[in-house]
């Protein structure tokens, strides 16, 4: 049967789309024209700016990101995975609030969890800074920890568990040796993504960060907003590159380990 | 009977135990302030940009600006135009990764998958350039005879639609990608030999087929886009405004916070439908089309 080409150029179409802007951006750092419309010749002035004084506040604001992650990445996978051994072990009307609870997030607009938190902080006159961002960050990722966990957890067939008991392990024995290895590849996933969330947040960040607080995504926010672009290009240009290699990296991991189990 | 009720309560007591940590943390970070939002907008303006002791209907009175319904239906239609645009791409994308080789397929999907790793400022930022009055598709287009010298591509409805459909393309290929995977082929090429051409085949056996993998693309598209912010801020004009745009002015600018609990109480109503629909279809949490496999 001959088949449309059609999906296959809209596709391709697709990706051009995709990396066209991305790939202008990269050529812009290197490019000596301050605006980056038309090509003036190459340079590395905007990297090294990056590394000068000029750049000092992009590696502070770095730290933060960084912290803010950790800790929400922590928090969020303990809550995350307690919560989705709540949800799959038991079934009540009090799990199905529990679900939505931990579901809703997931579809609700960034911006309105943003602006209800910092009204809540507000209302309730808490000080904004480092530990509003770890709440507020915490709040959204347990959600998709939850759900990366709750995912692994229904793949699996858990009377294995009862398996383990009736061949003699205690209870401690059955949920270190047995349970824990089976749910850490979901564990491991939603942490992953707890992390890359907020490395990224913008959105709800911004409404509930304190004076001295900025992350990176806020600090470039405001760079965009002065005009400081060639920066931003070099900025954006490492941090793609790191984004690349990890991926890479990652993808070398998968297929080693595939092949090791495979 | 003692035994077994001490093991019932045992049990109960294991159920709080580990249901407690992430229900009250949600209670009180996501559930109370979401509620708050409703009574503080009904709540009088305070000193220093807070909130105020009085309660008062004048907040939602302030809300009667003669610019706030057409902002209101501009974020209404560009939402849908957007999500209408994505699936209309994203419905063949699913299709063709779900049919090419393994190769390919992997190939297809990391290279789909790459952009939502990079930072969602930086992409709209690298539009900002290619959408610049002196920018190379600007010359491009002009070179072609598409457009006037004098046509002006940045701040516009048009150009917020355009990365709005750019930043949303991935949320809506994996969930129609997920459904696709699924879908049994041999249906859609069983509907050509009893003489259904290509495109009928395509809307009336792939399409229904994959119904819901279109119902969770169209919402992770849909509620993104009505709570716009960056979008129209960085790539839009005065003529671009989006809820999303009142709400951050009405908060960090004129800090009129209950006047922003109003508005965002507006945008939750705004979405409310939808959602309730969405959590009635999802409510299952054995689904096997849970949101988590969606975006792991």
């Amino acid at each position: 049967m001959r088949r449309s080409h059609f999906p296959a150029i809209l596709t391709w179409a697709v990706l051009i789309f995709f990396y066209v802007p991305i790939i202008l951006l990269v050529i812009n750092s290197f490019n000596l024209n301050r605006q980056g419309t038309v090509w003036t010749g190459f340079t590395l002035k905007w990297y090294e700016q990056l590394f000068s004084a000029k750049g000092r506040a992009i590696w502070s604001a770095l730290s933060n990101t960084l912290i803010v992650a950790l800790l929400s990445t922590v928090g969020a996978t303990i809550l995350g995975t307690c919560g989705a051994f709540a949800l799959h072990k038991f079934k009540s009307k009090f799990q199905n609030f529990h679900y939505c609870l931990i579901y809703t997030p997931l579809v609700v607009p960034d911006i309105l969890i943003g602006i209800s938190l910092l009204i809540f902080f507000m209302a309730v006159k808490i000080q904004l800074g480092l530990s509003t961002i770890v709440i507020a960050h915490i709040t959204f990722c347990v959600s998709y920890v939850a759900m990366a966990v709750l995912s692994r957890l229904q793949d699996f067939d858990m009377t294995i568990l009862e398996a383990a008991r009736d061949l003699g392990a205690n209870r401690w024995t059955t949920t270190w040796k047995v349970l824990v290895p089976i749910i850490l590849p979901g564990i491991f996933a939603g942490a992953l993504l707890a992390f890359t969330l907020s490395i990224d947040d913008f959105v709800i960040t911004f409404f509930v960060n304190g004076p001295g607080t900025t992350t990176l995504p806020i600090q470039i926010q405001g760079m965009i907003k002065r005009g400081a672009l060639p920066l931003i290009n070099a900025l954006s240009t490492l941090l793609l590159a790191i984004t690349f290699l990890a991926i890479l990296g990652y993808q070398i991991l998968l297929k080693r380990s595939q092949r090791q189990s495979g | 009977m003692g035994s077994s009720r001490g093991e019932f309560r045992k049990r109960l007591l294991g159920e709080y135990a580990v249901t407690a940590p992430s229900l009250l943390w949600m209670t009180l970070f996501f559930l109370l302030p979401t509620l708050i939002i409703f009574a503080i907008a009904f709540r009088s303006r305070g000193e220093f940009g807070g909130i105020g002791d009085q309660w008062t209907f004048e907040t939602l009175k302030s809300l009667s600006y003669p610019n706030y319904p057409s902002i209101i239906w501009r974020t209404i239609w560009m939402s849908v135009a957007c999500t209408g645009l994505t699936l209309a791409i994203a419905i063949p994308v699913a299709y063709y990764i779900a049919r090419v080789s393994a190769r390919t397929r992997d190939l297809v999907m990391l290279l789909t998958i790459i952009p939502f790793w990079t930072n969602f400022l930086i992409r709209i930022f690298a539009w900002k350039s290619v959408l610049h009055p002196e920018g190379m598709l600007k010359s491009f287009l002009v070179w072609c005879h598409v457009l006037s010298p004098d046509a002006i591509l940045l701040y516009r409805p048009e150009a917020v639609l355009v990365v709005m459909v750019y930043t949303e393309l991935p949320f809506a290929i994996l969930p129609l990608y997920a459904a696709a995977e699924k879908f049994d082929f041999s249906l859609f090429e069983a509907a050509m030999d009893l003489g259904a051409s290509r495109l009928y085949a395509f809307f009336h056996v792939f399409v229904p087929g994959i119904a819901e993998g279109v119902l969770s693309a169209c919402l992770m598209v849909l509620i993104p886009c009505v709570g716009s912010y960056v979008i129209p801020d960085m790539v839009g004009g005065k003529d671009s405004m989006m809820i999303g745009n009142i709400i951050v002015r009405t908060t960090l600018e004129n800090r009129n916070i209950p006047a922003a609990a109003a508005l965002s109480a507006v945008m939750t109503l705004v979405m409310f439908l939808p959602l309730l629909y969405f959590l009635k279809r999802k409510k299952n949490p054995d689904g096997s089309a849970s949101p988590a496999k969606e975006v792991v």
